[in-house]
């Protein structure tokens, strides 16, 4: 059995579970702010009033005898995805590509019954994936067209960035790739691909799977060292503009690219994980240390001068 | 490197433990509870199972019960009886009467009682039976007449009447005239002792004892000569040898008075069976007996309450206990259980039961709750409506399997019910929800993680140490709690993380 000692991880600076509940999310994250970001909708809603993209909104379902009304929302689309406002870790996320005459198809190709939709819309409602299984409301979303520069990089699903954002600072970043292990899902734990980014330019550093260094997709057989993303810099000021948004002062954002929108927010997180660091190859302690001792006046900052400075602060 | 925000909390932990040890040095030096368990008292768990064939009509039964007595004190007793009225009858000589209108076939009735091994013993002493006038045809009227003034003339009191008179029945070359008396009394020896003892205006009875040996069943009960002399009495064996090895061996006398054992109206092939276990306990019991009446506020004690609700206390102040293992499972080593608590509620269900029984019932629970929960989960039930069908279904699946193993004579299996239902049923809807997400793997570790969890915090809470002091040092509560404020603190890795981040290298 392979483990090392708590002084190596300490000299890397890895940031264990205790420290990131006890110094960074009890003490940036005020409880009554929770709600924002444990329910998409209200996400979506707060995003949308400060300006930041989100995928576009086909309707919602809050009551059981609504779910027949599922097939009239999305008669006029070919794709949707329907989600549990209040899931957490990509569960209860359904995503329909195509449609013929009967019947609905995954991204997988796998054929679905609008009386499997409408079964899964009240699963959903009755909360059986939401927090404590307390009742939830249904999310129809239009599909994201997904950047075709990442289409060697991923299999079956979208890949996301995540960026773990400090007091309105962007510390840590990376991009989670799906493959079939996964199942189309961009967790790490499930198998899918981390790929740790700089902060400065948006350029891929390292790359795990299951926690170990890789250099190619398993899938895809791309080499993962030529990932970039476009518009980097953008992404980081909408990443910082969250902060001001939701004022959790120690979040993970969750942003898509878009082909025709460019970066949109899919999701907030206010307990991140910690596989970031894996996938960096860099422990988050000593950035979040720099972060603590901010000044009152590097706290008073817009998004834009803040993403600056990490970029600055940060860079591989 | 004490940060100075930090010095209220430092303080509020150093308080709290001084505290605690105040409270527990006080006690200890004040009170003399011992710090240490040292000391251990016997207790007896004794079953009397009661057999016999009913007649068909209405049928009483009534058993001899245990009293206090020299080196004994009856803890607590209780009955099984499928059916039966049971009551517990304490005028004249105490015994359990059972009662049932119709019966027919084999019945089999369970008594149980706990007894404490103790110097102690609050018994009254039990006066004497009256003297009963028996009459004897010739030509043993004669002989016994003989017996008796030989014996008498060489005696002194009732005692040595009685010593005189064994030893003469116990000779290895008797005369004629106990030859004779032998013969006649042959397999009831001690009831015509008794009778020639009575003829002498001798108070004496049959009694009948139980020798006490752990793990021993299907016993039976042993008759001895008991003789009284005022409020004194005497205890005799019935041959030279003790009538086996009954005479060193530690013994109660479960019946003291000559009243008949067992006593079965309405039916036949009566018979009553006895098996024991022994096991040690804190000399708390002995220390409550010290303490209750010493009340005062820094005596705060829960010996001080009635007995019943001492029972429901003790459960109370073991908790801590196991929420303190969690807090260590879980913060400091990392183990990942279904439900933050749920552990502790097994763990004190084991406490009930025994680890083995609890282990196999908890597991076969929900492992058929889980089979039926997959069931449900494609009736596409609502949330509420579907736990509360797993709750029944729990409720079921305890009832068949305590019927079941009750059926099959392993009383073991009718603790299943010690487990705390609805607990149980979240942990079925919990873990059927964590197996359609994650698959069986993460199952297995968070079920085998709550099981291990459990089992650690059952072996803190049934340790005799851990129970004694938790017990009897209120103080414990206090330092159990800075404990745990502590814990709360600590930002350091988890042991699980040791593991995760072991390939970690950073980047070159």
């Amino acid at each position: 059995m392979r483990f090392r000692f708590p002084w190596q991880l300490a000299r890397d600076g890895i940031l264990g579970i205790n420290r990131r509940n006890s110094r960074y999310i009890s003490r940036y994250n005020p409880r009554r702010l929770f709600p924002l970001v444990d329910n998409k909708l209200k996400t979506k809603i707060i995003a949308q009033q400060a300006g930041i993209n989100t995928p576009a909104l086909i309707g919602t379902i809050a009551h059981q005898h609504d779910v027949r009304r599922i097939g009239e929302l999305v008669a006029d689309y070919n794709g949707f995805a329907i989600k549990p406002a209040k899931g957490s870790g990509g569960k209860g996320i359904l995503v329909i590509t195509d449609k013929d005459s009967q019947r609905f198809y995954k991204s997988s190709g796998a054929a679905v019954s609008p009386e499997d939709i409408q079964r899964h819309v009240s699963n959903i409602l009755s909360g059986l994936y939401s927090l404590g299984g307390s009742p939830d409301t249904v999310i129809i979303e239009e599909l994201i067209h997904f950047d075709p520069s990442f289409a060697h990089f991923t299999v079956e699903g979208v890949p996301d960035i995540r960026v773990i954002v400090c007091r309105g600072y962007p510390v840590m970043a990376m991009m989670r790739l799906s493959t079939h292990a996964s199942d189309g899902k961009a967790n790490l734990h499930q198998g899918a691909v981390g790929v740790g980014l700089d902060i400065a330019t948006g350029k891929a550093l390292n790359a795990v799977q299951n926690g170990e260094v890789i250099t190619h997709h398993p899938d895809t057989g791309q080499l993962l060292s030529e990932l970039v993303v476009p518009n980097w810099s953008d992404l980081l000021v909408i990443a910082a503009s969250c902060y001001d948004v939701t004022q959790l002062g120690y979040l993970g954002i969750d942003i898509v690219l878009d082909r025709y929108k460019g970066p949109m927010l899919l999701e907030l997180n206010a307990r991140p994980g910690l596989g970031i660091q894996v996938a960096n190859g860099a422990g988050l302690r000593p950035r979040l240390t720099k972060i603590d001792d901010l000044t009152a006046a590097e706290l008073a900052l817009g998004p834009e001068d803040r993403s600056a400075l990490s970029r600055t602060w940060f860079s591989a | 490197m004490i940060q100075r925000r930090n010095v209220p909390f430092l303080a509020l932990i150093l308080i709290l433990l001084s505290i605690g040890i105040a409270l527990i040095l006080h006690r200890h030096w004040v009170y003399e509870v011992p710090l240490m368990y040292g000391e251990t008292q016997t207790v007896w768990s004794i079953e009397a199972r009661v057999e016999f064939v009913a007649n068909g009509d209405a049928v009483t039964v009534s058993l001899v019960r245990p009293s206090a007595q020299d080196g004994y004190n009856i803890l607590q007793e209780s009955g099984a009886s499928p059916g039966y009225g049971l009551n517990f009858i304490d005028e004249g000589e105490p015994r359990a009467e059972w009662t049932i209108r119709t019966a027919a076939g084999r019945q089999e009735l369970y008594y149980r009682t706990e007894i404490l091994e103790s110097q102690s013993s609050t018994a009254i002493p039990k006066p004497a039976p009256a003297l009963r006038h028996p009459d004897w045809p010739e030509p043993y009227r004669s002989a016994i007449g003989m017996v008796l003034s030989e014996a008498y003339t060489t005696s002194a009191d009732n005692f040595s009447l009685t010593r005189e008179l064994l030893k003469r029945f116990n000779s290895q070359s008797p005369p004629q005239h106990i030859e004779l008396l032998r013969s006649y009394s042959n397999g009831h020896r001690a009831a015509l002792l008794a009778e020639i003892l009575n003829h002498a205006q001798v108070p004496a009875s049959v009694v009948y004892a139980l020798a006490l040996e752990d793990g021993r069943r299907r016993q039976s009960l042993t008759p001895l000569l008991r003789v009284w002399s005022g409020d004194e009495s005497e205890v005799f064996y019935l041959d030279a040898n003790g009538g086996s090895d009954l005479r060193d061996q530690p013994k109660i006398l479960w019946e003291q008075r000559g009243a008949p054992v067992l006593d079965v109206i309405g039916g036949s092939d009566s018979r009553v069976r006895f098996s024991m276990i022994r096991r040690e306990e804190s000399t708390f019991t002995s220390i409550a007996d010290n303490l209750s009446d010493q009340q005062n506020f820094l005596n705060f004690s829960i010996h001080s309450l009635p007995v019943e609700e001492q029972a429901m206390f003790k459960t109370i102040l073991l908790l801590p206990v196991g929420a303190l293992i969690v807090c260590i499972l879980r913060i400091l080593v990392g183990i990942r259980t279904s439900g933050t608590f749920m552990p502790v509620l097994i763990a004190l269900a084991f406490v009930q039961t025994s680890l083995g029984t609890g282990l196999i019932g908890f597991s076969l629970v929900v492992a058929v709750g889980l089979f039926i929960r997959s069931y449900l989960s494609r009736l596409n039930l609502l949330l509420v409506a579907r736990i509360t069908a797993v709750i029944i279904s729990v409720i079921g699946i305890i009832s068949i399997f305590s019927v079941l193993s009750y059926k099959l004579g392993l009383t073991e299996g009718l603790k299943i019910m010690f487990f705390p239902m609805i607990i149980l049923s979240w942990t079925i809807e919990r873990m059927s929800i964590l197996w359609e997400e994650e698959g069986g793997r993460e199952v297995m570790i968070q079920g085998g993680g709550s099981l291990l969890t459990a089992v650690f915090a059952y072996g803190a809470m049934n340790d005799s140490w851990v129970r004694h002091l938790m017990f009897n040092f209120i103080g414990m509560q206090f330092v159990v709690l800075a404990l745990v404020l502590m814990i709360g603190t600590y930002a350091g890795y988890r042991l699980s993380e040791l593991k995760r981040f072991a390939s970690f290298r950073t980047r070159a």
